[in-house]
């Protein structure tokens, strides 16, 4: 039977193309001089140091917000509007949440001109160190804002596999407050569903290359933004330099996610000892609830607030400081943008809808093989399935070109599959802990109903996993959107979607531009998003267990 | 086929010109200023001139039928032109570019936008690699400095072409010497030049009032203006064009820069310029703790306010910036004294090209009078022409004598004579040397 075969198949899928990017990789990261060279490079230890702290931190803040908003606002009318507010941010590209944040924060920027002149007396921007902060505490700020929404959602998405009102209402019963009840009832049952995505983010903050470059510190950046500077050198013989930076940052990541699942086990011996104290902490809950409303609102407001500034800016003709508003509007940014838009869009809607169906057949394939083997992946085999989402991808890609050169595989066909390669990662740790947290006696119940497998799967598990396989499928076609580097470098410059059309135009940092192309990227993920919401809704319309 | 048959017409005519750089008319003699020979060269131009430049070649006419070959294969044929897409002008005037070529010559012209040209280098360096030596992806690529070094020094070039081109006679390769030196290594018709880029400094006049004279006054005056001077972060090519040209005026001999960095003699070489460095980087924006990344992030700060002093590699971006709203209409240009770094923007064919062809035909196209005009129309982009006005016929000179400069261009005479770009080698010790002292550590 081919399900059977669908470990095989992924595993090969992925490993192939993995293979060769790592290949292409070390083989020039290992080349005499190359390693030395990255020695010699005096900024190495700050920028690994930056790397890790803003990597490591970014991810705890980010979670902390996320347990903090789940335990003390579900359920509440404030958690309603938090969700409406975070969930479309999911599909804001990093680069223009990075350039919206550092608008509103910078000296020149819109809280500056708010208060200016009137409330500092400002006449012309103060010349102080807000962004590119030589610590990097804007870039923790953006890295914390822009994933919020991510682990929100794939938290909500895990939820409901966790009985979660049933344990709250036993803590509940037992005299636990809200926060308290949510720590030692609910969470020792999410977060194991959460561990995946939160490695993910992990590594994403420590391999980002955009909002390093734009929010983080220069003197140096982070190990990332090197490794990407050095890529891009004209200097063919930069190339062994950028190979080793890359194969460093892969084991920084290795070690920072080491240093992750550490730091696990010390909190859970913690919260142990805090559950078996008995704390019920009652008085915390409104100082808590307070404060995470104040964290998630404000986060999720400056993103917002940002992108509305570069919305803004799309429109604006003269916009100097201190004013607060453009003093001309124009509309040549969009008429330009409107040019061949159309062909663009549906370009890039058809890849990604391939790439994400296509990566959502084949994780569902593998998780429904593993469920009747009984059997889990391997660790090294999951590694595999992991590592595009851990090494650099700027690293990934020479192997992935050389590989598809070889192949005599160009164009769309080879763009798509690059995309496959970044999009299934993210498909199957959106979509693995739901499903290997189905309770396996369901099925047994169905089986001894008369249910055959394919009858188990169709009629069983999908509809149980409607809501978390469209979410999967909405974080596919965002992953798929997002993609520069592997369009363009495999589709040899002739697939254009509309982000390399938007990465081109802002790299050169026009605010103007950035604002547009940031609503039209954002576009299709939420649509998607939105589907993620309304399909479940309306199919569920007459089950009122599976509407939340 | 020829929607404007003028062009055939020029082609032909102009076609007669010797080829070869070296041999120019004898009444054009190269000059330390290309501005004021080119103003020389007007008054000179009689209706005469264009007849009387035209000693007939055979070699011209055997080259003008393997032309009318070569349209022929051309047309019908797709050229992917590689080249940096972080500027609407620029992407707009390459569209319109793609219209020409498709009524004239029946050639389709894509636009592969790049965030870095080095992503272009590294896509024909794969391809190589990997065995493609026909049917590359790239066929035309926005192209100088070192990456055209890398691509030579990697034989991944196809050519020589340019000097074939028939509109190659008007390029004004002897007072333009940037035309067929590209960071001091010969083009030797590797790339063929469209544009010509000089270095000017931007300041808002309702702040500052008078603009520092030279370099050493631009020294004083950050010095006397904390915070409200800075530049992009070496090795962002405009940052380190900076440094080169402080080099330029404070190094003792500037024929040095025009031969490889000589280990032995650098640190002597350069130890005026890091003086020079020392002395203003404490008085820079943010104190010298952050620098903006590139060309448009400096020119966001002073659209900001941030700065008051910037620079830009084209002498036309602050007037089409005012034009399009994006920049204060008090905003002025200057060049300090003793000139500033000029080059040129070239087009190169990779050597695995598919459209081989249609690649020189486009590269032709641009080298046009018609299509210098436009590209020199601040309203459109605002780039200088490569080509010799003196050897236009008077009708494609009066499309230049024509254009507005823009209320923030420096007329040719004011913008100061251009510095060559020094040898490749001190671009990239400099930029090195940058980031040992400035680059790491905040």
């Amino acid at each position: 039977m081919i399900l059977r075969a669908a470990p095989a198949l992924v595993l090969s899928l992925m490993a192939l193309p993995v293979a060769a990017g790592l290949l292409g990789t070390i083989g020039p990261a290992l080349r005499p001089g190359a390693l030395e060279a990255l020695l010699a490079w005096p900024g190495l230890a700050r920028a690994i140091a930056l790397s890790l702290v803003t990597g490591l931190s970014s991810t705890v803040l980010a979670l902390a917000v996320v347990v903090l908003i789940l335990a003390t606002l579900s359920e509440s009318r404030a958690f309603t509007a938090l969700r409406r507010l975070l969930s479309p941010l999911l599909a804001l590209p990093h680069a223009a949440a990075a350039l919206g944040l550092a608008f509103l924060i910078a000296p020149s920027g819109w809280i500056a001109r708010a208060l200016s002149p009137w409330a500092t007396g400002w006449s012309v921007p103060p010349d102080a160190l807000i962004l590119n902060d030589p610590f990097g505490l804007s870039l923790t700020l953006g890295l914390v804002a822009k994933e919020i929404p991510f682990l929100l959602l794939m938290a909500l998405a895990a939820l409901p596999q966790t009985g979660a009102p049933a344990r709250q209402v036993l803590a509940a019963s037992l005299g636990y407050g809200r926060a308290s009840g949510f720590v030692f009832a609910v969470l020792p049952a999410l977060y194991p569903l959460l561990r995946l995505p939160c490695l993910a983010v992990l590594a994403y903050g420590m391999t980002s290359v955009e909002m390093g470059m734009i929010l983080g510190p220069g003197l140096p950046p982070p190990l990332s933004v090197q490794v990407a500077l050095w890529s891009a050198q004209a200097d063919l013989a930069t190339r062994p330099l950028a190979a080793a930076g890359a194969l460093v940052q892969l084991g920084l990541v290795a070690a920072a996610m080491g240093l992750w699942l550490l730091a696990e086990r010390a909190v859970i011996r913690l919260l142990r000892r805090a559950t078996m104290a008995g704390l019920r902490a009652r008085a915390l809950d409104a100082p808590l609830a307070a404060l995470a409303l104040t964290l998630g609102a404000g986060l999720g407001g400056a993103l917002a607030l940002g992108l509305a500034g570069l919305a803004l800016w799309s429109f604006a003709g003269s916009w100097t400081f201190p004013d607060l508003l453009p003093q001309t509007l124009t509309f040549t940014i969009w008429q330009r943008a409107g040019m061949g838009l159309t062909a663009t869009t549906l370009t890039t809607l058809a890849l990604a809808l391939a790439s994400a169906v296509v990566a959502l057949a084949l994780v569902l394939a593998l998780l429904e093989a593993e469920a009747r083997q009984g059997r889990r992946l391997s660790l090294p085999a999951q590694a595999i399935l992991w590592l595009p989402l851990l090494v650099p991808q700027i690293a990934l890609l020479p192997g992935l070109q050389a590989l598809a050169l070889q192949l005599g595989a160009g164009g769309a066909a080879a763009v798509f599959a690059g995309h496959l390669v970044f999009v299934l990662p993210y498909v199957f740790l959106s979509l693995s802990a739901p499903f290997r947290a189905i309770d396996p006696r369901l099925a047994t119940l169905a089986a001894s109903l008369g249910a055959g497998p394919d009858r188990r799967f169709w009629h069983l598990r999908l509809p149980l996993l409607l809501r978390p396989a469209l979410t999967a499928l909405a974080v596919g076609l965002a992953v798929s959107v997002g993609q520069y580097l592997p369009t363009l470098l495999l589709g040899g410059g002739r697939v254009t979607t509309l982000t390399t059309e938007a990465v081109a135009l802002s790299s050169g940092g026009n605010r103007r531009l950035i604002g547009a192309y940031a609503l039209l990227q954002m576009l299709l993920p939420t649509l998607g998003f939105a589907l993620a919401i309304l399909v479940p809704a309306l199919a569920f319309r007459h089950r009122k267990a599976m509407q939340r | 086929m020829s929607a404007l048959p003028s062009y055939d017409c020029l082609g032909r005519v102009f076609l007669r010109i010797p080829r070869r750089p070296g041999a120019q008319t004898p009444r054009v003699q190269p000059s330390a200023s290309e501005n004021t020979l080119q103003i020389q060269r007007r008054h000179l131009l009689g209706a005469f001139a264009a007849a009387a430049a035209l000693p007939a070649l055979p070699r011209a006419a055997r080259s003008s039928e393997t032309w009318e070959a070569l349209l022929a294969r051309a047309s019908g044929q797709t050229v992917w032109w590689h080249a940096w897409g972080g500027d609407p002008k620029i992407n707009d005037f390459i569209a319109w570019l793609g219209t020409q070529a498709q009524a004239r010559f029946g050639i389709t012209l894509n636009h592969v936008k790049l965030s870095s040209t080095a992503e272009a280098v590294a896509a024909v360096l794969a391809e190589r690699d990997a065995g493609r030596v026909t049917g590359g992806s790239v066929d035309l690529v926005w192209i100088n400095g070192e990456n055209f070094a890398a691509m030579r020094a990697e034989n991944l070039l196809f050519g020589p072409f340019a000097e074939s081109l028939p509109n190659w006679p008007l390029v004004d390769t002897v007072g333009k010497p940037a035309t067929v030196t590209d960071f001091t290594l010969p083009t030797l018709g590797y790339e063929s030049p469209w544009a010509m880029a000089q270095l000017v400094f931007e300041y808002d006049s309702a702040r500052v009032a008078a603009p520092p004279a030279n370099m050493a006054a631009l020294r004083d005056w950050i010095i006397a203006n904390p915070a409200r001077f800075t530049y992009p972060q070496p090795p962002d090519y405009l940052g380190t064009t900076f440094l080169k040209q402080v080099l330029y005026t404070t190094i003792a001999e500037q024929a040095l820069l025009q031969a490889p960095v000589d280990p032995a003699d650098y640190d002597r070489l350069v130890a005026p310029l890091w003086d020079w460095i020392a002395s203003v980087t404490p008085a820079l924006w943010r104190g010298g703790r952050a620098y903006p990344a590139s060309e448009t992030a400096l020119g966001q700060l002073l659209a900001d306010g941030e700065v008051d002093i910037a620079f830009a590699f084209n002498p036309g971006r602050a007037s089409a910036e005012i034009a399009a709203g994006a920049l204060a209409g008090t905003v002025r240009t200057f060049t300090p004294s003793g000139g500033t770094i000029g080059n040129a923007s070239f087009l190169a064919i990779p050597f695995n090209a598919s459209a081989r062809e249609g690649a020189q035909v486009i590269a032709d196209l641009i080298l046009s009078p018609e299509v210098q005009a436009r590209a020199q129309d601040p309203a459109i982009l605002g780039f200088q022409t490569v080509l010799d006005l003196v050897r236009l016929r008077p009708e494609d000179r009066a499309r230049f004598t024509a254009l507005d400069l823009g209320v923030a261009t420096l007329s040719p005479d004011a913008l100061g004579p251009a510095l060559l770009e020094p040898h490749a080698s001190w671009t990239t010790e400099l930029a090195r040397d940058w980031q040992a002292r400035y680059g790491t550590s905040p």
